[in-house]
């Protein structure tokens, strides 16, 4: 019992917020529209943490300044688009779809399709009934049967 | 069967395209925690921020539009890799003649002075970015940080390290020369 409830501490102690409540806006609303922009920022320093995970002193600068553009009456797209402005694409966790990025998009797919592709040519080659045997072989098969 | 026995080979040559491609990188000096950089070719972010230096002006736009190359340095004296760094930069305005304009990024005004008084003040006009908020504006992910910034006002080079020999004499002096 004693040791559930130390895991159960443990637990929750790593999913603590890295957001500190002095951050944190008093409209539910706008904060709720701010965890969730965070969570979709990449911390810049700490390579594949969200903005809403990270306790890095750049993390903590974007996570205030969304929580600004928000009460300054922006969209979600356009805080988004800020970030970009002054980080580039890496600062999205999710990675927008151009024509840098095709291998990153289809790659998988197309992977996954030349797969398939190959396993049906397989078993296709597979169900081919064999030629009929010649005179000669189907004499020496007889012949190694009656050994 | 012919064709069966070349697919055979098919494992070799993915061996030898992954190796290539594992070789490629170690050669090539990539570097994929590179964060890279969206302000190089772009204007210089503005600068608004308050002087370190008591009794002078607050830092703005006019120094980076001042008609000559800027180098811009954000540091901090808590930074290691800054104190590193900055006989580079003594270097670079004692002998090369280059204006730095210096930011104190996260840096407690008084801490930064003590500083620069400790190891020599190389900025042409420094100022100090408490909260981040200009640097954000600069796209800095920590320090130091140095941006070179041309006669145009346009982003030249964003340097996420500190400045290296190497850089000063491969990258920023060339680029430097060629620009005024």
């Amino acid at each position: 019992m004693r040791r559930a409830l130390a895991l159960a501490l443990v637990l929750a102690a790593q999913q603590a917020l890295a957001v500190e409540p002095s951050e944190m806006l008093s409209d539910p609303a706008l904060e709720a529209r701010a965890r969730t922009l965070s969570r979709e920022l990449r911390c810049v320093v700490c390579q594949n943490q969200s903005v809403d995970d990270s306790q890095a002193e750049v993390a903590h600068d974007i996570r205030r300044a969304v929580r600004e553009r928000l009460v300054a009456g922006d969209t979600d797209k356009q805080v988004l688009d800020y970030m970009v402005a002054r980080y580039g694409d890496y600062v999205l966790l999710d990675p927008p779809f151009k024509a840098r990025t095709l291998l990153l998009w289809l790659g998988g797919p197309a992977v996954l399709l030349l797969g398939a592709a190959g396993i049906w040519l397989a078993a296709r080659r597979k169900q081919a009934a064999p030629a009929p045997l010649s005179e000669a072989e189907r004499r020496r098969v007889e012949e190694l049967l009656k050994r | 069967m012919n064709s069966n026995r070349l697919l055979f080979l098919l494992p070799l040559l993915m061996l030898v395209i992954m190796a290539g491609f594992f070789g490629w990188s170690l050669m090539s000096g990539r570097d994929p925690a590179s964060i890279g950089s969206a302000m190089v070719g772009r204007p210089a972010p503005h600068l608004a921020v308050p002087s370190l230096r008591a009794g002078e002006p607050a830092l703005d736009d006019a120094l980076l539009h001042s008609g000559k190359p800027v180098l811009v340095n954000f540091f901090a004296s808590w930074c290691t890799p800054c104190l590193a760094e900055h006989p580079i930069m003594t270097r670079l305005k004692e002998r090369e003649g280059v204006v730095i304009v210096g930011v104190a990024w996260k840096n407690k005004p008084e801490e930064a002075r003590a500083w620069l008084q400790r190891l020599g003040d190389p900025f042409k006009a420094v100022g100090f970015d408490l909260e981040g908020k200009t640097g954000l504006d600069w796209g800095l992910s920590g320090v130091p940080e140095t941006f070179l910034i041309d006669a145009q006002g346009i982003v030249r080079l964003h340097f996420r390290a500190p400045i290296t020999e190497r850089d000063l004499t491969g990258t920023i002096l060339p680029l430097l020369k060629a620009g005024s």
